[in-house]
Parts: C-alpha cells; structure tokens; sequence
C-alpha cells in the first residue's frame, strides 16, 4: 500500500556494479518507502538478479558508483551479515544447497542472530522447534525438512518455499523475492503468495522480481518497474506489468522516455 | 580465494609457547651406545636391550620410505637427540606435586587436567616429553585389575606381558619409522585390561613435545583379554618452533576373544606457520590386532596439526567375526601436508570393517587418503564398506584418493564411496544473508561434514575437536 508519507526503507541514487570488470547495473535510481510493493520485472540478463545481490552485499561485485541507504544508514559500508540483522532480507532465485547442516539448525542460528540484534528472546532447540513448525503450517511444509539438510535434494518449489519460510522467521524490514514463483505450482504460488501477503504489514517493504504477471494478480503490486541493460527504465503502476504481458519489452524500448516519468512523479 | 576465506584459514597457531623446565638431554646422533645409554638410563632389564638393537640392526639395513604423497628435506638422523627427559626428581605422590609450569602449560591449552580428571572421570597419564611425571586414577583402576601406566613402569612391574605382547603387532623392522622407535623409544603409555573387565572410565593421555631438537619416539601398547573393553583417549599439542620436529610414535593395540578397543586421537601439533616453516612431522605407525573372535578394534582420529602427517591406523581381522573401524577426520591448512588413510586386512571368517574418511584442505596444504581394504583367501563373507570425503576450501589445494582394494575370496562385498565438495563463496554468502558471519558458518558446515566422525568420539572430546577444527579454520573476519 502507498501510504502519504510515510519513511523511505530504501533508496538508491546512481547505483553503478560491476562483475569481474564488466558493468552491469549501469545507474540504478529507485526508492521504496514502508508499506509499500514494489515490482521488478525485465528481459533475462538485464540485471535483476545483480541488482538484488549488490543490495545484499554480494563480494563478487563491486559496486562502482551510486549511494544505497538503507533506514538513513550508508548500507555500502556494512558487510552482508550485518545488512540481513539490519533486515534485509533475499530469497533467492537459485537458493544454495548446504549439506551436512540441519535446516532447522540453519535456520535456528539465522533466527537467534537476528533476535540478538533486535534485543529480543533467543530460542533454544525445543522453543524454537514448536515455533518453527507454527510457521511451516502456514506455508503447508511438512515438518520433515526441519531435519534435511539445508536446501539438499528439496526440488525447485521446495526450495523457494524454504525461502519463505526464512522471510517468516526474520520478518525483515525489506523483502526482496527474487523469481520465487518460477518453480512453483500453482497450488504452491498461492500458499507462498498468501504467506508472503501475510507477512506485508505498513511497517515493511517487499520488493518482487518476477517474469510473471500471474504473481502480480496475488501479490498486487504499487508499482512496477522495467529493467533492461542495468537501469530501470520505465515505472507504472501494477497496470504496467499487464500492458508489459500484451505488448512486450519491445514496447518498453519504443516508449522510454513517456514512460520513464512514471507514477510518483 | 576470497579476501573472507583467505583470512577464515590463517588463524595464527594458539597453543605455540615453550614450557621451561629443565631437560636432560642426551648427545645427538644415533649408534649402539646412544640405545645403551637410553636403556641404561631407564635401567632396562636385557631383553628389552637387545629388542632395541635387533631393532636398531634392521633400521639400519632399511631406507627411508619415498611412496607417500608429501615432500620434506631429508632427515638428518645423526642431529636429533634421542632422549630427553625432565631432570629426575623424587617420585610424586599426587597431582599437587606436578612442576607448576607444567600445570600452567596444560592450563594454556585449556586442558586443566585435575579439573578434568576430576570432573570427567578421566584419568590422565601425562606424558612430557618423554617421560610420564604423574599418573592419576590408578588406585582405582587397580581395584578392577586394569593396568594403565607408563611403559617403562609396566617394563618393570609387568615384565611377563610387556615381553609377551611388545611388537606382536607392529614387528620390529615392519617399516623404516617402527623401527627407528623400536630401537630408541623412551616412554608411552601400557594399558592391560584383564578378562572380562571393562574399563569404567575413558583412559587418556595427553601428550606433548617439548624440547626444541628432540625426536620423540612415543610406544603405546594396549591390551584387552577376553572380553574386556576400552575407550582410550590421546591428544596432543606443541609449543611454536622453527626447527621440524620427527614423531615417529609406534601404537600396538591387541583384542582378544570378545574383547573391545576404541582408540580416539585428537592431533594439534604444531604445523608450522603461515609460510610452511617448522612444524611437526608425524610419522606414526598404529596398529590394531583383532586377534580373537567377536572382538573389534576401532580407530577415530581428528589429526589437525603438524606439517606433515603421515599415518595409517590399521586393523588385522584375524578372529572370525571380527571388526575393524577406522572414522577419519584430517584437517590441513596453509602448507601442511597429510598422507593418511587405513589398512583393513580381513583374515577370519565374516570379518567387518567401516572406514569413513573426511579431509578437510584448504590454503596451500596437499591431503591424501590411502586406504588399503585386503581380503584374504580364508576371509569368507568378509565386508567392507569404505566412504571417503574430501572438502576444499579455497582453490590452492590439493585432495586425493587412493584406494586399494585386493580381494582373494569371491564371497566378499567391498563398497567404495567418495565425494569432494568445496565452501563456495556463494554459501558463504547464503549464511551471511541470514546474519551468521563467516567464521560460524565455516564452522557449521565443516562439523556438518564431520559429523559422522565426532559421533564416534567420546563427548567432551567430541566438543574439543569441534573446537580445534575452529582454531584451525577460523579467524577473525575482515
Ligand atoms: N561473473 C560474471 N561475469 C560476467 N558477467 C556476469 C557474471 N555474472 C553475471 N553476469 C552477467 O550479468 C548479467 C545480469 O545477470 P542477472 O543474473 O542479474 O540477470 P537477471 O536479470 O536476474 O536475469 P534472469 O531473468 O535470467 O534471472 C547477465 O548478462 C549475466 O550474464
Ligand atoms: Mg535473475
């Protein structure tokens, strides 16, 4: 929801990154504000994914120009820990398999560490089993995985559930969701749409990078922006990414300049 | 490799101090007369003498072993000193008369021992340098007829059995390093549980190497009658030094009918520092026979120092049923270099084994697992099952395997498994998206590998080898 005035969470001027000297994010400008959902959406390899992991603090990239300031923090001069305790959060497009670690170990530490940081009750292995299990009933995962090792063998939309499942647990402040419908089923968008739309409250922010309008049409967007090259080129509202599905990015191209004055403005 | 892993591996060395007490220290070099003084000096009875010349006759007639997987400078026999003891004084009654710098050592290696002993129920036979200074728990161990002490007190309280046993297992000239500690030994630990016993408490012995220069040459025999059993705990750790140091320590194991032996090794000797200088070199010979039926010998080692290691604890499967273990952990880092593995022989009749191996590389450092699995003709429906993992972290090192399989009796199953995994950076980043820095995610993820191993440890071993893989593998971050 798109509420008068209320405090930016996020904003980003000029946000320059480059991989193994090539750039990619060419001058990213983007601000979101609490209680609001933002869309990202774009051509394959236009930078979405980048853009989500320069935020998280990804050391592959450097990051080469433009400020990031996060709550009013400078978030270019904490490391990637400290940002998610500050609560960032990133489910992941391709979430990384870690054998040999307990899930609900994994997640348990993840979960404590963020408590301390907020000066709240950390759980121990008990507490925090009859916690976690409330939450899973929530996203219909089967209390098993608890006892898997982190992300091993789950398949795609098993994988993206568990995401979720950390977006629970946390309750950060910024959630970007990167392609976290890609994989599911149908039955399963839903269950995620309708956890994560539980999740969104006046006081936190999501960001959604989805190829998809079938996501929009559950988790209903306040604005949608179109990525192409490494910049954001174009910004609507949720009937952007429905005029996106009908005419194609080729559109996009064509109308760039009309369209790069976008809703707030 | 990152800046984040770069600094996660070098973790300076923290058990790296000298302890001052005075030594003394035989002449270097090595010949008959060096053999006589030491046996001389320990006031040996002739037997033992003349085991140590036959051994001494057969060393000099071998050559130093070239096979293995690691690179060292030649080393010079004649410049080490072959004893070194602290100078004697009168006999101990109790632990309050240990040196009190050697308490302070143990104390910095977050061992307190009493403490230990106390809390535990551990009884520790410390082992300095080469010479046990205290023995603890024995009156109690002695009510049930177990004998635990030093080798050279059992030389001479128990002659009959040091004789009968002392290298049954691990022949005299069986490779060029036994027969070097057969010549020249100086002290070890002797553990004899009689029939039927088994052992109430974990028997540990901590050792450590002390003066700069000098060899040590540990010899440890251990002795289960017939359906005794024991859990045998050996850790060790040594002061910082330039200079490499030879251990080249020989441990005879021998099970009767029925009877158990689980050995757990917990290694952090010095392995030299960031550049590969110093360090210890650890050639050991372990050796496990499982002479009688049903009986069963099991090895768990966590080896995380020295600059090289190189060692095999194996296994003879002689009684018919008999079963053999070997859970493996080898952590190498900077230069460090580890050729380590197991033999499992199987001779009797339906003979097991389980060899499950976990190396763990990073840095510069090289790591090997050679594991041989024999199955001899008379072995019928003998099995093995052997899994072998290896984890690198960073992209400067180096694993491999070499498994050797020969099997002479149609009726056996040997399985082989083995994986190689990496920490990605791209995990890293995973666990410092949920908040949880480098250090505790390295952390977590190598005692998830290990996990199958330090299963097998004894608990407060278990939980000081998770913390010796920490001083290890992390650092500070940043
Ligand atoms: N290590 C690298 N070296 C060079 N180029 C890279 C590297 N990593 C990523 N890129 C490139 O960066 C560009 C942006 O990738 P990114 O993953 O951000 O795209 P995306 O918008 O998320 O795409 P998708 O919709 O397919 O997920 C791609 O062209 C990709 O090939
Ligand atoms: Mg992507």
């Amino acid at each position: 929801m798109i509420i008068e005035n209320s405090p930016t969470i996020l904003s980003v001027q000029g946000l320059r990154a480059s991989i193994n000297g090539t750039e990619i994010l060419k001058g990213i400008d983007l601000t979101v504000r609490s209680g609001e959902i933002h869309a990202i959406m774009g051509l394959n390899g236009s930078g979405k994914s980048t853009f989500a992991k320069v935020l998280a603090g990804h050391s592959a990239y450097e990051v080469t120009g433009g400020i990031i300031q996060f709550e009013g923090k400078n978030l270019l001069e904490l490391p990637p820990e400290e940002r998610a305790r500050a609560g960032l959060f990133l489910a992941f497009q391709y979430p990384i398999e870690i054998p040999g670690v307990a899930n609900t170990q994994f997640l348990r530490l993840a979960y404590n560490t963020v408590q301390a940081q907020r000066g709240k009750e950390e759980l121990d292995p008990l507490e925090f089993d009859d916690f976690v299990r409330e939450k899973m009933k929530l996203l219909e995962m089967k209390p098993d995985f608890l006892d898997r090792s982190v992300n091993e063998g789950f398949s795609g939309g098993e994988k993206k559930r568990n995401e979720i499942l950390q977006m629970a647990l946390l309750e950060p402040k910024l959630s970007i969701l990167d392609e976290t419908d890609s994989g599911l089923d149908i039955d399963a968008l839903k269950i995620v749409a309708s956890g994560v739309n539980r999740l969104t409250n006046k006081d936190n922010a999501t960001i959604l990078v989805t190829h998809y309008q079938r996501l929009l049409d559950y988790i209903v967007p306040d604005f949608v922006h179109i990525m192409q090259a490494g910049r954001i080129v174009m910004t609507g509202g949720k009937e952007l990414a429905l005029e996106l599905e009908t005419r194609g990015y080729d559109w996009i191209s064509a109308n760039k300049q009309q369209a790069m004055a976008g809703v707030r403005a | 490799m990152s800046a984040v892993l770069q600094s996660l591996v070098n973790q300076p060395y923290k058990h790296g101090f000298v302890t001052d007490i005075e030594s003394d220290i035989a002449p270097k070099g090595l010949n008959e007369d060096i053999i006589r003084l030491i046996s001389a000096k320990k006031n040996e009875p002739e037997w033992l003498l003349s085991f140590r010349l036959q051994a001494y006759q057969k060393w000099l007639t071998m050559t130093e072993p070239e096979w293995q997987n690691v690179h060292y400078p030649k080393i010079d026999f004649q410049a080490i000193s072959y004893y070194s003891a602290p100078k004697p004084k009168k006999k101990l009654a109790s632990m309050d008369e240990v040196d009190p710098e050697l308490l302070r050592t143990f104390e910095k290696l977050g061992v307190p021992m009493h403490e230990r002993a106390a809390l535990a129920g551990v009884a520790v036979d410390v082992i300095f340098d080469s010479v046990s200074v205290a023995t603890t728990y024995k009156q109690k161990l002695a009510e049930v007829g177990i004998i635990f002490c030093s080798i050279s007190e059992a030389v001479h309280t128990h002659p009959e059995l040091v004789q009968k046993y002392l290298g049954t297992v691990v022949p005299v000239g069986d490779n060029y390093f036994a027969a070097l500690n057969s010549a020249v030994f100086t002290d070890g630990s002797f553990c004899f549980i009689p029939k039927g016993v088994k052992c109430p408490m974990d028997l540990s012995t901590y050792f450590r190497i002390n003066t700069e220069g000098s060899g040590q040459f540990e010899r440890t025999l251990i002795i289960a009658e017939e359906g005794a059993s024991v859990s045998y705990l050996e850790g060790c750790t040594a002061p910082r030094f330039d200079t490499n140091q030879l251990h080249a320590a020989v441990v005879e194991l021998i099970a009767l009918d029925n009877a158990d032996i689980k050995y757990s090794t917990v290694q952090n000797w010095y392995a030299g520092d960031e550049k590969g200088i110093g360090g210890i070199y650890n050639f050991v010979t372990k050796r496990g026979l499982a002479k009688g039926a049903n009986s069963r010998i099991s090895w768990t080692q966590v080896e995380t120092g020295s600059a090289i290691t190189w060692k095999y604890p194996s296994c003879i499967l002689r009684g018919d049923n008999s079963v053999g273990e070997f859970y493996s952990v080898a952590v190498t880092n900077n230069y460090q270099q580890a050729d380590t593995g197991t033999k499992m022989i199987h001779i009797g009749k339906n003979t097991r084994s389980t060899i499950v191996s976990k190396g763990i590389t990073a840095g510069h450092s090289n790591s090997s697992y050679r594991g041989l699995v024999r199955i001899a003709p008379t072995a019928e429906n003998a099995r093995n099952y052997s899994q072998c993992d290896s984890m690198l972290i960073g992209d400067q090192c180096g694993a491999h395997t070499f498994p050797y399989i020969q099997v002479h009796n149609n009726s056996a199953t040997v399985e082989h498994e083995a994986s190689t995994s990496k920490i990605g950076e791209d995990q890293l980043f995973y666990f410092s998206q949920r908040g949880i820095g480098a250090e505790e995610a390295v952390s977590m993820i190598i005692n998830g590998f290990c996990k199958d191993v330090f299963q097998q440890l004894p608990m407060e071993f278990a939980v000081e080898a998770t913390k010796l893989l920490s001083f290890k593998l992390e650092g500070s971050v940043g």
